[in-house]
């Protein structure tokens, strides 16, 4: 049984579909990045399989244990964060919030575990800091030791590397690929980073004209993956 | 000055005295705890604009001849509030805009209905009470300071359990409503407890001042502390503070209540201000 199917969805917004009869599943450990040009429908994906809007046709379902709430979820910076007065602490401990119910208060045992994720992102130093006075690396780190706290099982990345300087892009991409190999986290990543999609991935999902999904290796050999690679490639130059 | 500070002494033994000190500072406190939960999620100007819709709500109770327009006055309130804050980020007109429209429609139309039917022979005096407020923290029943303090210790209770929902909800309500956190009922929660606090505060500050009441202290507040929590605490203290001085003030210098507590609030953000230079500086 796979974690997250995806059963002919069709995706879009006030009744215009962005994405036709989707298919694709998810299974434990997978790395799956999901690519394809501005509009092509990603960050609508994202949200239908978070739940935040429903989809126009088809279902997603969870399964292997998963639960819809158990979601890890990184989502892009918004503009009120900036300017957020709050410690690195309390943001992490609000990754928990999904599972108190009505209980007012944290558990010792979440913060057991805050501490636990804080200090596998190296931000142990940083717990008192204010989150508005981090680095955009720190920050994203914060937020992703957030969404360990919310699960154990799955991670939805929203192009975690946006406004990254190249080391903090290349720190950010191990620790996603330690979560992944060590903890058999399954990864769900929004990229337009075609060379680290083709280092790390495991299984590919291209969404827009062509629509394709598989393991990495068959993306290569296929045609919209040796286009979108080459075209990727060339644009660099 | 020993002649200011026996004159003050014998106003405070006056009982009116005591319950607008009461009743003040318990507002402060209320209206303070969620200020810095709007100042974030850019609603600093919902006070304005409840309180305008309170403004509305109360001129057309005047013209029913309500005797008792406090339950006129909430519904209203939480009905706009709710409006606001829940259709949030879905709402086609977003919520500066929204909170714009509410606040200069209700304005005007409290005023017309004020105009064409009041039969007050005082009319321009009628708005301006209601609207810079009055005398009326000075002419409180014991009723009212006993409401007063229940309806205080109700969104204080809220507050504290709500705490890190609230926080939650507040830093990043996607990432909360991905994750299971029912969002919209928190959202409405907010709303509901805004309402409330605007309608309390009205008879102390009148409509217009009530913003001052929200954001002042959280903007002080957040120019010097750090986190979630301290910033919260620090800027309940501060408007409890800045609201007592106000009041002693306003009572023994003769100036208008609402007024002199902004202008308190304002010094001290001032204050705040400027210390958050040198604060800044010695860190750096």
């Amino acid at each position: 049984m796979a974690q997250l199917k995806c059963e002919n969805v069709t995706l879009g917004y006030d009744g215009k579909a962005i994405v036709k009869d989707l298919n694709f599943s998810v299974n434990a450990g997978d790395y799956l990045c999901i690519v394809g040009e501005n509009g092509s429908g990603k960050s609508t994906l994202m949200r239908t399989i978070l739940g935040l809007q429903a989809p126009l046709k088809g279902t997603i379902q969870t399964g292997d244990g998963l639960k819809a709430n158990e979601i890890g979820y990184l989502p892009q910076q918004t503009l009120t964060q900036r300017d957020f007065p709050a410690s690195v602490m309390e943001i992490v401990m609000s990754g928990f919030q999904g599972n108190c119910g009505l209980r007012p208060f944290y558990n010792k045992q979440e913060k057991l575990l805050a501490a636990q994720n804080i200090q596998k992102m190296g931000i142990s130093s940083l717990t008192k800091r204010c989150y508005r006075e981090l680095s955009g690396g720190q920050q994203q780190r914060v937020l992703l030791a957030r969404a360990l706290c919310a699960t154990r099982k799955i991670l939805l990345l929203d192009e975690p590397v946006s406004g990254l300087d190249p080391k903090g892009t290349a720190e950010m991409y191990q620790r996603i690929s330690d979560l992944n190999h060590e903890d058999q986290i399954t990864v769900i990543m929004i990229s337009h980073d075609i060379a680290a999609t083709l280092q790390y991935a495991t299984h590919i999902l291209h969404i827009g004209k062509n629509v394709f999904w598989g393991t990495k290796r068959d993306y290569l050999k296929s045609e919209t993956g040796k286009m979108f690679s080459e075209w990727k490639g060339g644009g660099e130059e | 000055m020993t002649e200011m500070f026996e004159k003050l002494l014998m106003y405070l033994e006056y009982p009116f005295v005591q319950y607008a000190l009461v009743v003040g500072v318990l507002i402060a406190l209320c209206s303070s705890l969620l200020g810095v939960t709007l100042v974030l999620k850019r609603y600093s100007f919902i006070g304005d604009g409840l309180s305008h819709v309170a403004f509305c709500a109360i001129a057309i109770a005047g013209v029913l001849n309500f005797t008792n327009d406090m339950p006129v006055v909430l519904f209203f309130t939480v009905a706009s509030a709710v409006l606001l804050l829940r259709t949030g980020q879905n709402a086609k007109i977003k919520g500066d805009a929204a909170i714009a429209m509410i606040s200069v429609g209700s304005l005007a139309m409290g005023y017309l209905i004020m105009n064409m039917f009041s039969n007050s022979s005082n009319l321009s005096g009628d708005v301006c009470t209601t609207l810079f407020g009055s005398t009326s923290i000075l002419t409180l029943t014991k009723t009212e300071v006993w409401l007063c303090i229940v309806l205080s210790i109700a969104v204080v209770t809220i507050f504290i359990l709500f705490y890190h929902k609230i926080f939650a909800v507040t830093f990043d309500e996607k990432f909360a409503k991905a994750t299971g956190t029912n969002s919209n009922a928190y959202n409405l929660l907010i709303a509901v407890v805004i309402a409330m606090i605007i309608v309390l505060a009205m008879n102390l500050v009148g409509s217009l001042l009530i913003s001052a009441l929200v954001i002042f202290p959280a903007l002080s507040a957040m120019r010097l502390f750090k986190s979630f929590r301290s910033v919260t605490i620090c800027s309940a203290i501060c408007s409890v503070c800045c609201s007592l001085v106000g009041i002693l003030i306003s009572v023994t210098a003769g100036t208008p209540v609402g007024s002199t507590i902004v202008a308190v609030d304002i010094v001290v953000f001032l204050a705040f201000w400027s210390a958050s230079f040198v604060v800044g500086g010695v860190r750096q």
